[in-house]
């Protein structure tokens, strides 16, 4: 089945989107990362969506949920690499992402996590 | 039209070409108010080249609708004056006037042509008439079309150049917005801060709003996209360069700004983008 690979830097889990996203794959997704950030004792989950062309508001849902599950289990999520047309569109269809933080980069985004934790 | 009335108008501008050009010319140049030797000039050149053409076309063509291949010439030179009167500041009356004044002078000419023929005389009055009109018509919108072509390229040049994005520090980008920002700005606006932010990694983009001359609901909200389009992207903002009454109004207008950081000036800004920015801070602060 298909899946999306987590991978684990040291406290931090970094899960990178690349394919269109769909129901099955998003909540596979899901499962995974909590398990993960169960498991792992993981305290911070980097999203990298710079390979993404199209967000639409399913996929936006999908990250601001994500973020919400893995703060239940006291993991912060930082979504990086967003392009600058997804930004726009996502203004556009409203969706700011409230309670979602985000960095340029993964580079970024692992010193915003690490500065967090200090 | 038949053939035997076009021979009439022709025949006119063939064996009075001289005489209509000069009553043409004087009653062109009492009509423009640009005086000048070189507008003259020009106007003699262009008449020189209009009068034989039309002679010429209408020997060519059975029928006087200019929309036809044989006025393809005629049509040609007229859009060719248009457009040169559009970019010298011609206003569209003065445009149009080049082709409507060689209407009095051939008039007269016809008149002395078909004396003895008064019914040929008024058949052929109106279709020159007409004809005039029509061709009085495509220069107007010959001139129009290039006014827009004109206001089109003006606007895009503007766009252009309202919206620079300059980077102040490492890590610091600052964006001074000038005029009143609309929806097509707001998205160029948009559109050139993202990717300089991807450019150059920036961390916090300070929007000068000093040049912006008044904002209302409809402003606010383009700038709260604009910020929240750079949060997406991992930067934060702040807004500087409010005056007192733009405050007052934010107030007024139940604008919320609270999320954001506001300053007063660019400098004060640019004070907490370096604070925020981290170590290399402090050094600077001590060098200074």
């Amino acid at each position: 089945m298909e899946r999306i690979p987590i991978l684990r830097m040291g406290r931090l889990l970094l899960v990178t989107i690349q394919v269109d996203m769909h129901d099955r794959l998003a909540m596979t997704l899901q499962d995974d990362l909590t398990n993960r950030i169960v498991s792992d004792r993981a305290t911070g989950v980097l999203i990298d969506i710079s390979a993404l062309d199209i967000v639409d508001s399913f996929i936006g849902r999908m990250i601001s949920n994500t973020a919400a599950m893995a703060k239940i289990l006291d993991a912060r999520t930082v979504l990086v690499g967003m392009q600058p047309a997804v930004a726009i569109t996502l203004v556009e269809l409203g969706l700011t992402l409230e309670g979602v933080s985000t960095a340029l980069n993964v580079e970024l985004g692992i010193k915003l996590l690490q500065q967090g934790n200090r | 039209m038949s053939d035997t009335k076009n021979t009439q108008l022709e025949n006119v501008l063939t064996t009075y070409q001289s005489e209509l050009f000069e009553g043409w010319m004087s009653d062109l140049l009492g009509r423009v108010s640009r005086r000048d030797k070189h507008a003259e000039a020009q106007l003699r050149q262009q008449a020189t080249q209009f009068l034989p053409l039309l002679a010429d076309t209408l020997k060519k063509s059975t029928s006087l609708s200019i929309d036809g291949a044989t006025w393809e010439e005629i049509r040609h030179l007229l859009s060719d004056i248009s457009q040169n009167r559009a970019r010298q500041g011609y206003s569209s009356i003065e445009t149009a006037n080049f082709v409507f004044s060689l209407k009095t002078p051939l008039f007269n000419y016809l008149r002395v042509a078909l004396a003895d023929n008064p019914t040929q005389l008024s058949e052929e009055v109106a279709s020159t008439s007409t004809l005039f009109d029509n061709l009085g018509l495509f220069t107007i919108e010959m001139f129009q079309k290039t006014r827009e072509l004109i206001i089109q390229r003006q606007q895009q040049e503007l766009l252009e150049l309202s919206t620079p994005v300059v980077q102040l520090w490492k890590n610091i980008l600052a964006l001074p917005l000038i005029g009143t920002l609309d929806s097509a700005r707001t998205q160029v606006v948009m559109e050139n801060l993202l990717q300089k932010i991807v450019d150059t990694g920036a961390l916090i983009a300070i929007i000068d709003i000093t040049g912006v001359p008044t904002v209302d609901t409809l402003v606010a909200q383009h700038l709260l996209k604009t910020i929240a389009a750079a949060r997406l992207m991992g930067a934060d903002c702040i807004i500087s360069g409010i005056r007192p009454q733009i405050a007052q109004t934010i107030v007024h207008l139940g604008v919320n700004l609270e999320d954001v950081i506001t300053k007063a000036t660019l400098a004060d800004a640019f004070v907490i983008a370096l604070q925020r920015t981290g170590s290399n801070v402090n050094q600077i602060e001590n060098e200074r």
